[in-house]
């Protein structure tokens, strides 16, 4: 269980996460990525879309 | 390639964003008992001049929905003899719409016309001789960003005056004609040697482009002698081994493609037509070792 930065809510990381998924706060709808912290999850701010991004 | 005999036992799926299509590929490849590596492509770095490398003969699905990511990683790994799929030549190829549309004119597929030109004054006076409307695109870019339809000779100077104060790339004008068709295109997913399953992808209300991250609607598509035949023809000219043909049907010509995608995003074609794309995926990887 990790805090949300902007509004203090909780946010669960499942069990089967993987590093570089986007987890969105429950209550502010925030997004953020997961990275590894050690064994460890923890999150940053997700970058929402690349000028590059696609197909 | 090694000269095992047997399917693959390990892969890396190298991404930069764990979305839906990387995670069905991780858990279809667990499924069939292949060791997955899941390799972030931001936590990676790579010695170009390392000898008998970790990646000689390593099978890598290249994920990465960074197009600049995705084109020099897939280079470097490719260089230290890893098998990427697709590979780099693929990748130069697709992500590029010029270089795309020579490959497949060259290999007989019917595919909008288009011209280039390399000044300001240039496009508007090749626009003259090709005609309105027009549909500008960047040579590289995705998603639709940045493509604009062309009505007449006022939107093309507002439009080319605008990319002048861009970045260079932006100053090579590529320029296709407006193909008259129904408001949906196809999007078909070649894995291997088939094509494994298409959808029709329709335009949002008050939208001309079809692409589903602008939030147009999908239905399934049957996948005729004709689709597969040309989509094959486009993968091919590509080098792409799982690719997604998009491709419009022209009122005047039947089917084109209008573009391949080497890191094509599947989750809408699984939700709407029912197929295991990702597990034919790994199915395909996993025959590379025999």
């Amino acid at each position: 269980m990790l805090k949300c930065p902007e509004c203090d809510a909780e946010i669960k990381i499942p069990s089967d996460s993987i590093e570089g998924e986007i987890v969105t706060c429950p209550d502010c709808g925030a997004s953020y990525e997961l990275v590894k912290d050690g064994e460890k999850f923890d999150i940053k701010p997700a970058q929402v879309v690349g000028e590059d991004w696609g197909e | 390639m090694t000269s095992e005999t047997k399917p693959i036992s390990s892969l890396t799926i190298l991404y930069d964003n764990m979305r839906w299509e990387e995670k069905a590929l991780y858990e279809s490849a667990k499924k069939r008992g292949i060791q997955v590596d899941n390799v972030n492509c931001k936590s990676l770095f790579i010695d170009l001049n390392e000898k008998d490398s970790r990646y000689k003969d390593r099978i890598i699905v290249q994920r990465c929905v960074s197009y600049f990511k995705s084109l020099h990683s897939t280079a470097a790994l490719e260089g230290l003899g890893a098998y990427v799929v697709n590979p780099l030549q693929a990748a130069a190829t697709c992500g590029n719409k010029l270089f795309a549309h020579m490959r497949l004119i060259n290999a007989g597929v019917k595919t909008p016309k288009a011209i280039s030109a390399f000044s300001e004054e240039s496009a508007i006076a090749a626009l003259d001789n090709f005609g309105y409307p027009a549909v500008i695109k960047p040579t590289i870019g995705s998603w639709g960003r940045l493509v604009a339809l062309l009505r007449d000779k006022d939107a093309a100077k507002a439009v080319i005056e605008d990319r002048m104060h861009m970045f260079p790339l932006y100053h090579i004008y590529y320029v296709e004609e407006f193909v008259k068709r129904p408001p949906r295109d196809i999007r078909a997913i070649v894995v291997g040697d088939a094509v494994v399953a298409a959808i029709y992808r329709y335009s949002s209300e008050g939208d001309w482009k079809t692409n589903m991250a602008l939030g147009g609607r999908a239905e399934q598509c049957p996948v005729s002698t004709q689709l597969e035949d040309i989509c094959m023809k486009a993968a091919r000219a590509m080098d792409g081994e799982i690719v997604g043909v998009d491709l419009m049907e022209s009122e005047e010509e039947g089917l084109m493609v209008h573009e391949v995608n080497n890191t094509t995003e599947f989750k809408n074609t699984v939700k709407t037509t029912g197929v295991d794309i990702p597990g034919l995926m790994i199915d395909y990887l996993s025959d590379l070792g025999k």
